[in-house]
């Protein structure tokens, strides 16, 4: 009882969640999840991303005010303009620790203060598991969505959930952002993969098509 | 108390000069001499004299440009040392004080005594001082610009009375020379030819007309400080003393409605040693419970030796800081700021950056990055074409041509060309020098690879060549 009242509550699409609530608890067996039960990022836990598109994923999953803490010596910047379809750069805040000690400490410190609902940290070096843990428990204590871009084999134990994201050349239409979604480590579920389009006129994210049948794997194998 | 070379004495004192020495001040497009020396006006030179004849009499003058905000600020702490005579001490025009020693003299052994110290004390600190003392205020500067041999009042000249110039020079040709001719003339037609002011002025030297003396209050200074009768050394005892001094000034900021953005603490060691905490607030603030709790980490990095024997709180930097109805929209900006604060802590309040529109078609430009703390966030965000999401400084690619490579390789990875959207042809800013846009033109390609990846390439007509310059999310 303790853990159901622990999971997320399915925050934005209530009735929806609900209905998937129900089912996974009368079938044991349902393997595929849907991405709306793990989308938006359970709150006060920490999320690892990896893959070419983690700036992008990074940049759909924060709503509202958010902290990004790069490196000071990382040269590649996000742009303002790049971000606007998908949050407003008015709420982000960035921060440029020296070195990973000082970056690891200022997100803990903005995961348990609680002022920003979103923070990202770009990791350079594999956390071990105390480092990973205790930004788990600053998330939990300020009630702050953490998200850690990582580089791929760099996932820490203490990580909600991992996602791997690639886009997908989409044949269909120009100046697209389908991308493949796929959840690797799950905490609290199963994993899952799905092809998924960024609407910009609404801000959120549209589930393409299931995984058998993805544009993007049948152009490349044609 | 008139220092009648301020100016060039404020210069001398920092940096001795043996020869003439003049400063210089543009009034009407001309320089002219301000402020001279005694061996400069030796050589013949005069005040308002222009500097380049100035130049031609005597060339090996040395000359500075006048200063006038810091010799204010040079009288101002000149007034702050008078009142170690009485506490009641003003300022008189740029370059005088007047000081009311009425119920203090007799505190240095009488007017003549207190005259004295106040000219040794002022020439040692070498300085030029001329002093007048009489009953009234006009009279007693009268005798600092007029009276050298300490004549009666009567008998000084009329450009005595803080008269302008056109009217010294009208009463001189009516024959009033002396402030006896002016004080037995008739005064009906005095006030009718020259208006109130002559009479005003000469009652005022005569103690007809009171003239009061208005001191100047000092700025209020935010500062406090314990001295202890033991050291101390643990953690949680200087905290202890931090929050006994932030009350009070806490308190003296909230009466002037300050708020600091900047506090020094100084903890000194019982072997004279001492060290110094600073905490850069991102906003300003006064509420000692929320400021207290940010000084932890940096009193927690001091060594303190064998104890701590006293300990001063300083705001170094205060802001103006009005009270504010208390709302629940303001609890939050609250949160941010000391978040920011204690980050800025660790990191410099300058690493905490946020995003500003900029104007320009150039895309590394097209935004500026600001410090969060000394900027407002802007909304102003628009956004004609589709930009990358990354950019990075521009790779080389091979390429070949005008029209986008249909293979090519980018960080070790091959890329077919599966869609490519452009040209969009950016030229670069020309009253701007920027060494990355040397090679001129730039016609810059969404190019949509099978592999997945949308990367932003530039084709450099000019200069032929292709770069990778960004990725689309």
């Amino acid at each position: 009882m303790g853990r159901g009242a622990d999971r997320a509550p399915f925050p934005t699409w209530t009735s929806r969640g609900a209905v998937a609530d129900r089912r996974r608890s009368s079938y044991v067996l349902v393997m595929r999840v849907e991405l709306h039960s793990v989308f938006p990022l359970r709150r006060a836990r920490v999320h690892e991303v990896y893959g070419p598109g983690a700036m992008s994923f990074a940049a759909m999953a924060a709503m509202g005010a958010c902290l990004w803490i790069r490196e000071s010596w990382l040269v590649d910047t996000p742009t303002p303009q790049g971000v606007l379809p998908f949050l407003d750069p008015a709420g982000l805040l960035m921060a440029r620790p020296k070195d990973q000690t000082d970056a690891l400490a200022v997100a803990e410190e903005a995961l348990k203060d609680g002022a920003l609902p979103f923070v990202m940290i770009e990791i350079t070096r594999a956390l071990n598991l105390r480092e990973g843990r205790r930004l788990q428990l600053a998330a939990k204590a300020g009630g702050t969505t953490g998200l850690c871009l990582i580089s791929e084999g760099m996932g820490s134990n203490a990580a909600e959930t991992r996602w791997h994201i690639a886009p997908v050349f989409d044949r269909h239409s120009e100046d697209s952002t389908l991308m493949r979604w796929e959840i690797n480590k799950n905490k609290s579920g199963t994993i899952g993969a799905w092809h998924v389009r960024w609407e910009p006129k609404t801000r959120r994210v549209h589930v393409v098509s299931p995984v058998g049948e993805r544009p993007g794997s049948a152009g490349t194998s044609s | 108390m008139w220092f009648p070379r301020l100016a060039s004495d404020r210069v001398l004192r920092a940096r001795p000069v043996d020869g003439p020495f003049a400063i210089t001040l543009k009034s009407n497009n001309t320089e002219r001499l301000y402020c001279l020396n005694v061996a400069a006006e030796r050589l013949g030179l005069t005040r308002g004299m222009s500097f380049a004849d100035a130049r031609a009499f005597c060339p090996d003058l040395i000359s500075q440009p006048a200063r006038p905000d810091l010799e204010a600020r040079f009288l101002a702490s000149l007034r702050r040392w008078a009142t170690r005579y009485c506490p009641w001490v003003g300022r008189d025009g740029v370059d005088g004080l007047v000081l009311d020693v009425t119920g203090s003299a007799h505190l240095w052994g009488g007017e003549a005594e207190m005259l004295a110290d106040i000219q040794s004390r002022a020439t040692r600190a070498g300085l030029t001082l001329r002093l007048g003392c009489a009953a009234t205020r006009g009279a007693a500067w009268a005798f600092a610009h007029y009276g050298a041999d300490a004549a009666a009042l009567p008998d000084l000249p009329v450009a005595a009375l803080r008269l302008d110039a056109a009217t010294v020079t009208a009463l001189q040709r009516l024959g009033l020379r002396t402030i006896r001719d002016l004080a037995s003339a008739a005064r009906a037609p005095l006030a009718r030819r020259f208006g109130p002011d002559v009479l005003m002025r000469l009652d005022q030297a005569m103690g007809q007309v009171p003239e009061p003396v208005m001191p100047e209050t000092d700025p209020p200074s935010f500062a406090t400080r314990m001295s202890l009768p033991d050291p101390i050394g643990l953690t949680e005892d200087v905290m202890g003393i931090t929050a006994r001094l932030l009350a009070p000034l806490c308190d003296r900021l909230n009466r002037h409605e300050m708020g600091a953005r900047c506090l020094v603490l100084t903890l000194r060691r019982v072997d004279q040693g001492s060290q110094q905490v600073e905490l850069r607030l991102a906003a300003p603030m006064r509420d000692p419970s929320r400021i207290l709790p940010l000084f932890t980490r940096g009193v927690g990095e001091v060594d303190a030796g064998f104890g701590i024997d006293q300990i001063r709180l300083e705001a170094t930097q205060v802001e103006p800081l009005p009270a504010q109805q208390i709302g629940r929209m303001h609890s939050s900006p609250d949160q941010l700021n000391d978040l920011m604060t204690r980050i800025g802590t660790r990191i410099g309040l300058e690493n905490i950056q946020r995003f500003l529109p900029a104007d320009s078609h150039i895309p590394e430009r097209s935004f500026s990055i600001a410090p969060a703390v000394f900027s407002r966030p802007d909304n102003g965000w628009s956004c004609l074409r589709p930009r990358p999401l990354r950019l990075f400084p521009p790779e080389p690619i091979a390429g070949q041509g005008a029209t986008p490579p249909g293979q090519f390789r980018w960080r070790r990875m091959a890329f077919t060309t599966g869609r490519a959207i452009g040209p969009e042809r950016i030229a670069p800013e020309w009253w701007l020098v920027d060494a990355a846009w040397r090679s001129g033109l730039r016609d810059y390609w969404r190019i949509e690879t099978r592999e997945g990846r949308r990367l932003w390439l530039y084709h450099t007509p000019q200069n032929p060549g292709w770069f990778v310059q960004g990725e689309f999310a």
